[in-house]
C-alpha cells in the first residue's frame, strides 16, 4: 500500500463501541482536509459525534454511504494527495476490503484496557493511552467517569502518554470520597500520579475536575506542566444547583432524562444508551452517598464553596479555560476578567460538555496549548 | 408453679375480657349489624390464658379463624379489635381484616387465620427467626382438631424437630372440625399420640382447667426457651357456640352446651378454685368483671359510632411500596 | 470493575454479598446445601443445579437445608420475614407452587392488606421455571402469571446476568414478598456483571433494542429468542423495539405504551401457556390504552396450550423461538412468511 493513500476507519469511542452508523458526511468527495477537521458524523448507541481527520490531503472517496451501520475499523473513506492516481485508490480499497476483519462478536479485549491500582486504600480505575513525553492526566466532572473522555484521549495520545482515571465515588473507583472536598480529589490526583509514576503532567480537568486540577497546581506548582480547564468549577460560586440536585435524586430514566439534557447544547445527544449507563453507575452500592457527600461538601446549598479564580494569577504554567458558551451548570462568565495569562476559549453554540459536543475543537486547543 | 394474686387476676381479667367480648358479639351479631362470618371463642377461654400468661415481647403466636382469644390474651387492644369485628377504619387491621385477619404484628400476633391449618409454617418461621436472632423467644401455633389434620401442620412438626426450633404445637380439641366430630374425623384417640412420629414430647391437657393449661404450657414453654425443641399439646376443650354464628348446630347433643356450662365452665372452675384457697378475693374479681362489662360495652359503642372505611383506603395498604 | 460472569454466579454473588452484609440474610430450601445428615461431602450440592454452591461454606447455620416439604419452609421462610429476618426461600421448581402456594398467596401476599397495612413481609421466594431441559410437564412450566395475579406479590424475571444481580439484590433489600423466577436455559448464559453490589428497582424494563416499526414486549428467556428475531428482521429493514419487562408486577405499562405509540404495531412474546398470561395482559393493556396508536392487529407468540412435552422434538415445537417470532413481526408489517 501507499503511504500516501490513507484510510479513515470506523473510530472506535468508549470501550464498548463495537460499530457505529454514518449519519452524514460533512465534506464531499474532493474537499481538502487537514488534521483535525470533521468529515463526517457517527452515531453509536451512547453518542454521535464527528470523526475527523487524523491526515491531510484530499478526500478522495468516500466508500460508506449514509445510514450504513459498520464495524469498528471498518473503511469510511480514503484521503490522498491529488498525485495519486484513481486507479491506486480503487486498488487501496480493494485490498483493504479483502483483508479486514470486523472484531469478532465478544471479542472487546482488542482496545486499550482500563486497569485498576490500590491507591491509599481505594481502587482506581484508570486507562492509559499513548507513550513517551510529559504525560497529560484527564480528570471528570462530578458524576462521570473516564469515558466523558472518549472522544479525546486516543486523539491526544498520538504524542504522549494520555491517562484519564476515576475519581473515589465514580465509575469502577472505590466508592469512599474521604471528607468529599476538592482538596482530597486533588490528594488522590497526586496519589494517582505518584503511583503510576508521573512526576509531571499536563491536567485537563472537566467541571468539577477542573476545580481538583486547579486545586492540585495551587498545592503542587512544580508538578504541573500546563492546565487545561474545561467548564470547571472554582472560578465563581454559581452552579446549577438543580442539576447536581435532579442528577442525585433521579432514580429512573424518565426523571433523570431532562437533567442529562442540560449537559448538552443539543438534548439529542442523550441517547437510551447513555441514560442506562448513568442509572448501572447510579445504582452501584455506595454512589449515592458519596454523590451526597460531594454535593454537600463541594455544592452546598446550591453554590460552589471554594473559589480559588483570584489565585490563578499566581500560577507560572500555562494555563487555558474551555467553556460552551451555552453551558447550563457552570455559567460560560466564569470566563470572563481571569488574568491575562489565562487563555479563554468560549465555544459558540456549545453547552457543559465541549469535550464530547465539540471534541475536534477542543482537541486542537488542547494540542495546541501541550505542543 | 406459684402465681401471684397479681398473676391470678391478669389471668381472670384475660378470660374474663374474651368471654364477655364473645358474648357480647353473639348478641350483636344477631342484630345484623356485624359483617361477614365471625367465630365464637367462648367456653376455651382458659387455653389461650393459660399460653399466653407466660408470653412476653418476644414471643409470637399464630391462630386460627376462631381467633378473638388467642388475640386477646395476647394483647391486643379491645376498642381496636371490635372496630375491626364492625368493619370499622379504626379498626385493628383498618377494617380490611375482619374477624378472622385479626392480626397485630406489633403484640407477636401473627394473625387469626381464614386457612385452615395456615398458622403452623409460619410459626416455624417465626421460631427460626427468634432461635437465628437469639431473642429467646417461642413461637405458639394454635390449631383447632380440623387444622391438627392439615398437611401444613404434619410437616410444621417435622420442620420444627428437624430444626429444633422453640415452637409449640397446641391443637384446641373442641370436638367438632365445623360439623364434623373429631371422633371420626381424627385418625388416632389422641392428638398426642402423633407427636412421638416427630420426636417431640406430646402433652394432653383439660382446656376447662387453667391451672393444668398454665402448668403444662409453661413446662413446653420453659423447654422451647432454653433450646430444647419443640413440644404438641393437646387442650381437650369445649367451644360454647357454632362453629360460625349462624350454625344452627343441630350435630350437638341435647342440653350438651348447657351441662358444659353448667360444670366445666373454666371461669367458674377458676373462681371456684382461687376462692376456696383464698388466694384472691371474691371482690376483687367482682370488681374484675365489672370492668370488664363496661370495657365491653364501651367498645361496642364506640365501633358502632366510628366512621368506615373510605374509597381512599381501597387501594392502600397492598404493599410497602410499588 | 465489570467483568463477565453467567446468570448462575450473579445470582450467587447477589446472595453472597446480601448475606456479607446484613446478618437478618438467611436462605432456605432443599438441597441448597446437599449432603445433610451424610457420611459423605457437606454442601454435596449447593442447590439442585449448583447455584447456592459455597454459601453453606462461607455462611454456616444461615444456609439451611429443609426436609422436602415446602409448605413448611415456604411459610417458615414468610413467618421468618415477619419476625425479623430476611429469607431467600428457594423453590426448586416453580411447578412445586401447588403444594405451598396457600403460604405465598394466601399469607404472605395478603397479610399487609389484610393487617391493615402493618405488616412487612421481606421474603425472597427463589424458584427455577421454563422449558427446554426435556424434564416435562411437572418441571417445565412458566407459572409467574399465576402469581403476577396476585396482588400483594411482586414477580421479577431476569434475563440477562447483569439483571439476575441487580435485581435479586433489590428483591432482598425489598420490603414485599418478592417472587423472583430464574430461567433453568439461562443459567450458563455469560454477560457483564460489576463486581459491586447493585439494586435494579422494579417496575423499569430494558429496551434492549430500539426500533420504530414494531414493538416486541417480552421477558425472560424469551428476551433472547426476541432479540435474535430482532437482529434478523434487521437485516430485512423491519426495526424492532424489543422491551424486556423485566418484572411483570410491577409492570412497565409506561414504557410498553410509549414503545407502542411511537410504532403502532406490537408483538407479545410469552413463553407461558396462552390463557390470561403476560402476553395476554400486555396486549388487554395496549388494546385499552393504545388502541388509537395500533396500525394492525396485535400478535401474540406463546407456548401451545399444552403441558409441556418431554420427547425433544415435542419440547422444540413447543417452546417459542426466533422464527416464530419473525413471521408474527412480518404479519403485523403486512408482509407474507
Amino acid at each position: 500500500m501507499s503511504d500516501s493513500i490513507k484510510a479513515l476507519t470506523m473510530p472506535k469511542w468508549g470501550l464498548s463501541m463495537k460499530e457505529g452508523k454514518v449519519a452524514s458526511w460533512l465534506l464531499q468527495e474532493g474537499a481538502s482536509v487537514s488534521p483535525g477537521n470533521e468529515i463526517l458524523e457517527v452515531e453509536t448507541e451512547k453518542i454521535a459525534s464527528a470523526v475527523e481527520a487524523a491526515d491531510g490531503g484530499i478526500l478522495r472517496k468516500i466508500v460508506a454511504q449514509e445510514g450504513e451501520t459498520l464495524p469498528v475499523g471498518a473503511l469510511l473513506a480514503v484521503i490522498a494527495d491529488a498525485s495519486v492516481g484513481a486507479g491506486a485508490i480503487d486498488a487501496f480499497v480493494e485490498e483493504f476490503q479483502k483483508n479486514f476483519v470486523p472484531p469478532a462478536e465478544g471479542e472487546e479485549d482488542a482496545g486499550p484496557k482500563t486497569q485498576v491500582i490500590e491507591v491509599k486504600g481505594r481502587a482506581i480505575r484508570y486507562l492509559k493511552q499513548g507513550d513517551g513525553g510529559t504525560p497529560l492526566v484527564l480528570i471528570h466532572g462530578f458524576g462521570g467517569d473516564l469515558n466523558n473522555w472518549l472522544f479525546n484521549q486516543e486523539s491526544l495520545a498520538g504524542k504522549r502518554t494520555v491517562i484519564a482515571f476515576d475519581l473515589p465515588g465514580h465509575g469502577q473507583s472505590s466508592k469512599q470520597v474521604g471528607n468529599a472536598s476538592l482538596g482530597e480529589f486533588a490528594q488522590v490526583l497526586h496519589d494517582v500520579m505518584d503511583a503510576l509514576s508521573v512526576p509531571k503532567a499536563h491536567l485537563a480537568g472537566h467541571s468539577m475536575g477542573g476545580g481538583i486540577a486547579l486545586e492540585f497546581a495551587l498545592a503542587h506548582p512544580g508538578r504541573v506542566a500546563s492546565l487545561t480547564l474545561i467548564a470547571p468549577a472554582g472560578l465563581g460560586a454559581e452552579i446549577n444547583g438543580g442539576y447536581i440536585d435532579g442528577f442525585i435524586e433521579s432514580t429512573g430514566r424518565r426523571d433523570i432524562k431532562p437533567h442529562l439534557e442540560q449537559l448538552f447544547a443539543d438534548a439529542e445527544l442523550v441517547s437510551r444508551q447513555m441514560i442506562n449507563d448513568i442509572l448501572g453507575y447510579k445504582r452501584l452500592d455506595g454512589v449515592d452517598a458519596a454523590l451526597r457527600a460531594i454535593r454537600d461538601k463541594v455544592f452546598p446549598g446550591g453554590k460552589q464553596a471554594v473559589v480559588l479564580r483570584d489565585r490563578i494569577g499566581t500560577l507560572a504554567m500555562p494555563i487555558q479555560v474551555i467553556w460552551g458558551e451555552d453551558d447550563a451548570i457552570v455559567p460560560s462568565k466564569h470566563a470572563q476578567g481571569l488574568p491575562p495569562k489565562v487563555k479563554v476559549n468560549v465555544l459558540k453554540g456549545f453547552g457543559h460538555m465541549p469535550q464530547m459536543e465539540a471534541a475536534a475543537e477542543v482537541n486542537k486547543l488542547i494540542e495546541a496549548q501541550l505542543g | 408453679m406459684q402465681l401471684s394474686k397479681a398473676d391470678l387476676l391478669k389471668a381472670y381479667r384475660m378470660m374474663k375480657t374474651i368471654r364477655e367480648f364473645e358474648e357480647r358479639l353473639h348478641v350483636e351479631f344477631a342484630t345484623g349489624e356485624i359483617p361477614g362470618f365471625v367465630h365464637l371463642y367462648a367456653g376455651e377461654e382458659a387455653s389461650a390464658a393459660g399460653f399466653c400468661m407466660h408470653l412476653d415481647g418476644r414471643d409470637r403466636i399464630a391462630s386460627t379463624h376462631r381467633g378473638h382469644g388467642h388475640s386477646i390474651a395476647k394483647g391486643c387492644d379491645v376498642h381496636a379489635m371490635m372496630a375491626e369485628i364492625y368493619g370499622k377504619k379504626a379498626g385493628l387491621c383498618g377494617g380490611k381484616g375482619g374477624s378472622m385477619h385479626i392480626a397485630d404484628l406489633d403484640k407477636g400476633m401473627l394473625g387469626a387465620n381464614g386457612i385452615v391449618g395456615g398458622g403452623p409454617p409460619l410459626i416455624c418461621g417465626a421460631g427460626l427467626a427468634a432461635k437465628m436472632l437469639k431473642t429467646g423467644g417461642v413461637a405458639i401455633a394454635f390449631v383447632g382438631d380440623g387444622g391438627f389434620n392439615q398437611g401444613t401442620t404434619a410437616e410444621s412438626l417435622n420442620l420444627a424437630s428437624v430444626w429444633r426450633l422453640p415452637c409449640l404445637f397446641v391443637v384446641e380439641n373442641n370436638g367438632y372440625a365445623e360439623s364434623t366430630s373429631s371422633k371420626w374425623a381424627v385418625s388416632c384417640d389422641d392428638f398426642t399420640d402423633r407427636a412421638s412420629a416427630y420426636n417431640m414430647p406430646g402433652i394432653s391437657v383439660d382446656g376447662h382447667d387453667f391451672f393444668a393449661v398454665y402448668e403444662a404450657a409453661g413446662e413446653a414453654i420453659k423447654r422451647a426457651r432454653s433450646g430444647g425443641g419443640p413440644s404438641l399439646i393437646e387442650v381437650k376443650i369445649n367451644r360454647y357456640y357454632g362453629h360460625f354464628e349462624g350454625d344452627a348446630q343441630t350435630y350437638r347433643g341435647p342440653d350438651e352446651v348447657k351441662k358444659l356450662r353448667e360444670t366445666k365452665d373454666c371461669l367458674m372452675l377458676f373462681r371456684k378454685r382461687v376462692e376456696g384457697a383464698t388466694l384472691v378475693d371474691a371482690a376483687d374479681m367482682n370488681k374484675v368483671d365489672t370492668e370488664v362489662l363496661a370495657l365491653i360495652d364501651d367498645s361496642v359503642k364506640k365501633a358502632k359510632a366510628a366512621p368506615k372505611p373510605t374509597a381512599a383506603d381501597l387501594l392502600t395498604d397492598v404493599y410497602v411500596s410499588y | 470493575m465489570a467483568r463477565k460472569i453467567n446468570y448462575q454466579q450473579a445470582i450467587n454473588e447477589a446472595l453472597n454479598q446480601e448475606m456479607t452484609r446484613d446478618p437478618t440474610v438467611v436462605i432456605m430450601g432443599e438441597d441448597v446445601a446437599g449432603g445433610m445428615g451424610t457420611d459423605g461431602e457437606q454442601e454435596a450440592w449447593g442447590g439442585v443445579l449448583g447455584v447456592t454452591k459455597g454459601l453453606y461454606k462461607k455462611f454456616g447455620d444461615r444456609v439451611m437445608d429443609t426436609p422436602i416439604t415446602e409448605s413448611a419452609f415456604i411459610g417458615a421462610a414468610v413467618g421468618a420475614a415477619t419476625a425479623g429476618l430476611r429469607p431467600v426461600a428457594e423453590l426448586m421448581f416453580i411447578d412445586f407452587m401447588g403444594v405451598c402456594l396457600d403460604q405465598i398467596f394466601n399469607q404472605a401476599a395478603k397479610f399487609r392488606y389484610m393487617f391493615g397495612g402493618k405488616a412487612e413481609t421481606p421474603v425472597v421466594i427463589r424458584t427455577m421455571y421454563g422449558a427446554g431441559f426435556r424434564a416435562a410437564a411437572q418441571h417445565s412450566q412458566c407459572l409467574y402469571p399465576v402469581f403476577t395475579h396476585i396482588p400483594g406479590l411482586k414477580v421479577v424475571m431476569p434475563a440477562t446476568p447483569y439483571d439476575a444481580k441487580g435485581l435479586l439484590i433489590q428483591a432482598i433489600r425489598d420490603n414485599d414478598p418478592v417472587i423472583f423466577c430464574e430461567h433453568k436455559v439461562l443459567y450458563t448464559l455469560e454477560g457483564d456483571v460489576p463486581e459491586e453490589p447493585y439494586a435494579i428497582p422494579f417496575g423499569e424494563a430494558s429496551v434492549v433494542r430500539e426500533g420504530k416499526d414494531v414493538t416486541i414486549v417480552t421477558l425472560g428467556r424469551m428476551v433472547h429468542m426476541a432479540t435474535q428475531a430482532a437482529d434478523n428482521l434487521a437485516k430485512a429493514g423491519i426495526k424492532c423495539e424489543v422491551i424486556d419487562l423485566r418484572t411483570t408486577s410491577p409492570m412497565d405499562t409506561d414504557t410498553i405504551l410509549e414503545s407502542v405509540e411511537n410504532t403502532g404495531r406490537l408483538v407479545v412474546v410469552d413463553e407461558a401457556h396462552p390463557r390470561c398470561n403476560i402476553a395476554t395482559d400486555v396486549s388487554a393493556l395496549v388494546a385499552e390504552q393504545a388502541f388509537d396508536s395500533l396500525k394492525a392487529p396485535i400478535k401474540m407468540v406463546t407456548a401451545p396450550h399444552v403441558p409441556v412435552p418431554f420427547s425433544d422434538t415435542l419440547e422444540d415445537l413447543y417452546i417459542p423461538n426466533a422464527a416464530k417470532i419473525e413471521a408474527a413481526v412480518k404479519a403485523v408489517m403486512g408482509k407474507k412468511g
